[in-house]
């Protein structure tokens, strides 16, 4: 069907205007064709201008908004009262942010962790493995499930008298502790859920990066005598290592803006604010008490925090590119 | 070495392969050994990973008194399948599903085809800085949602849009910046002079993008639209400051808030069922499509 209407539009008579005609005059085919990029210009603003509308108005504008509204005092209401740069020096003197920030980075141990099992799982399963095929599903299938119920599983496993987690170590005579409710176990806590989260995603990563080394490279080292553990320092390691990176900063960017695990499982910050992190503390200051200015500013140090994060990617990225070309 | 008959199964050419069998069989038998290893090491492990999953069902089917029962009841003795029948009318299930998969049909629907013909313009067609705007749109990807979520709060709080689907919705029909660079890349292969010729043809720039670019970039578009359907289906941020009202709430929202409301009742075999089947949808989306997901997934991470 859509291949014959395409035929259909290809039998069409040209317009008269389409295309140089060889007997006429330069200017006057200049001109032409002037008209015809006119015509692609305006066509080609059309279809990209959904984009760029959405951007002015849904990042650009806010952007600014927000720059503005960090330097007022501001309940989201009434009159925007101007305090210039008050609210970022109440943040450096606020002992809740210094505890938001350090416990947003304390969760940041979990991506060294998780990439270091995901590689290992990767190559064990480059392997001919009976069943590879169904464990890779089996390690996907937390990847792609919702964040929240799996935040609910997670909250109630975690519970000192009936979850999971001390029902298992039970077995072994282990009376473990009520880990949500800890201080110093609930940030160990959400950290051995997100590993076990991410897991099936930095490995899928791995796997495809594995299975495009060229398989001379192992032959070669083979042949020169190379043993396993070599192969994997000299040849494995280097080979995987822009992936690596990019898992590395995709990972801090997104561990900057954790949110969901630490609202549902400790709806209240954890105790003593030890789980409590930067976003999760921004949603709580701007929709719970109003401080919509000092919410923003919060916003903003997060936003140039991930910014600068993701400049450094785009850098070294470059030097990666070069180095392989 | 002198060739062992043996050895030479299954159509192996004599000669130079048959040569190296000896050493190969040695690696073989190594890794055979090795991969038994390996294959029990990868299935404990895959019981670890799936344990909460299934730990979450079959809490789902127990007594309450067989959940908090000592020593813990792995499979309950009778299943209680009703909790699967009564958590639709005991909590807003149905009108979450609903509003779930208004929100994300819409915006994956509606933003693929901007994101789409964005994409077709930004790679095949002529207009002067369309680079410079491409790199503008994407560095919006730098800005991280916490950081614009108070100020796009306050903008449709003014519209009266607060307790609608419409914040949801609305920002996300102008296209995916991660889906048009996507896309970009994808026509990069498509010769201009496929265009061109379909331009000398008199065929309009629509005519060229429905006629000709979408078969072609269906594939990538399919891949795409899977992936931002699973993000959209399992947002909480944005919906949880929107939705306040009930019967408003997306799926995600709804069982977190099931979560504070009835852990005081203790009543878990129904929010471990909900939340179950708020996995549901997306799992099997998932084993449909595994393929084009891993591939477009592997395919992003490497080339980022």
């Amino acid at each position: 069907m859509t291949r014959s209407q395409a035929a259909a539009a290809t039998v069409d008579p040209p317009p008269a205007d389409a295309g140089p005609q060889p007997e006429r005059a330069p200017d006057r085919d200049r001109r032409a064709r002037n008209r015809l990029h006119r015509v692609e210009h305006r066509w080609a603003l059309l279809f990209i201008a959904p984009p760029v509308i959405g951007f002015l108005l849904f990042t650009l504008y806010p952007i600014g908004f927000a720059v503005y509204t960090s330097l007022t005092s501001w309940n989201g209401l009434g009159p925007m009262r101007f305090v210039g740069l008050d609210n970022y020096v109440a943040l450096v003197q606020d002992e809740y942010f210094r505890k938001s920030l350090w416990n947003t980075f304390f969760y940041m141990i979990g991506i060294p962790i998780g990439l270091v099992l995901s590689l290992l799982l990767a190559i064990a399963l480059n392997r001919r493995i009976p069943g590879r095929t169904a464990f890779r599903t089996i390690y996907y299938v937390p990847v792609i499930s919702s964040l929240a119920a799996i935040a609910i599983v997670w909250q109630f496993a975690y519970n000192g008298d009936f979850g999971l987690i001390n029902q298992v170590l039970g077995w072994f005579g282990i009376n473990g502790p009520d880990w949500l409710q800890n201080t110093a176990t609930v940030k160990p806590a959400i950290i051995l859920m997100a590993i076990w989260k991410g897991l099936g995603y930095s490995m899928l990563l791995y796997l495809a990066a594995i299975q495009s080394v060229p398989a001379s490279l192992y032959e070669a080292a083979s042949l020169d005598g190379a043993n396993a553990y070599q192969k994997f320092r000299s040849i494995t390691l280097p080979m995987v290592r822009p992936v690596t990176f990019f898992l590395v900063v995709t990972n801090i960017i997104a561990g900057a803006q954790i949110f969901t695990e630490i609202n549902i499982m400790t709806p209240t910050g954890g105790p003593e604010f030890s789980s409590a992190s930067v976003v999760w503390y921004i949603v709580r200051k701007a929709f719970k008490y109003q401080q919509m200015g000092y919410a923003t500013a919060m916003a903003i140090v997060l936003g140039i925090l991930v910014l600068v994060i993701t400049l450094i990617q785009f850098r070294l990225n470059r030097r990666n590119s070069f180095s392989i070309e | 070495m002198t060739t062992i008959p043996v050895l030479r199964r299954g159509g192996t050419p004599a000669g130079a392969t048959a040569r190296q069998q000896p050493a190969n069989r040695g690696v073989r038998n190594e890794s055979r050994v090795t991969n038994t290893v390996l294959f029990i090491v990868l299935a404990l492990f895959a019981v670890v990973m799936l344990a909460p999953l299934v730990w979450m069902f079959t809490t789902a089917i127990k007594t309450k008194t067989e959940v908090f029962a000592l020593p813990p009841v792995l499979w309950p003795e009778v299943p209680q399948w009703d909790t699967f029948v009564r958590m639709w009318s005991e909590a807003p299930i149905l009108s979450g599903f609903k509003n779930s998969f208004i929100v994300a049909t819409t915006v994956t629907v509606v933003g693929s085809l901007t994101s789409a013909i964005a994409a077709f313009a930004l790679a095949k067609m002529r207009l002067p800085g369309k680079n410079v705007i491409f790199l503008a749109l994407l560095s919006g990807l730098m800005i991280p949602y916490p950081t614009i979520m108070i100020p796009q709060f306050v903008m449709f709080s003014r519209l009266h849009w607060v307790d609608t689907l419409l914040p949801l919705i609305v920002p996300l029909l102008f296209g995916n910046i991660i889906m048009i660079f996507f896309i970009r890349q994808y026509l990069e292969s498509v010769p201009d002079s496929l265009i061109e010729a379909a331009k000398i043809d008199g065929a309009s720039y629509l005519t060229i993008f429905f006629r000709m670019i979408m078969p072609m970039i269906r594939p990538a578009i399919a891949a795409q639209f899977i992936l931002w359907f699973m993000t959209i289906w399992n947002d909480y941020l944005a919906p949880i400051l929107y939705l306040n009202s009930p019967e408003k709430q997306t799926l995600q929202v709804v069982i977190a808030n099931l979560n504070v409301e009835f852990a005081t009742q203790r009543d878990y075999p129904l929010i471990m069922a909900a939340s179950f089947v708020a996995l549901l949808p997306i799992v099997i989306v998932f084993l449909i499509f595994q393929r084009q997901i891993i591939e477009s997934v592997a395919l992003t991470g490497t080339k980022g």
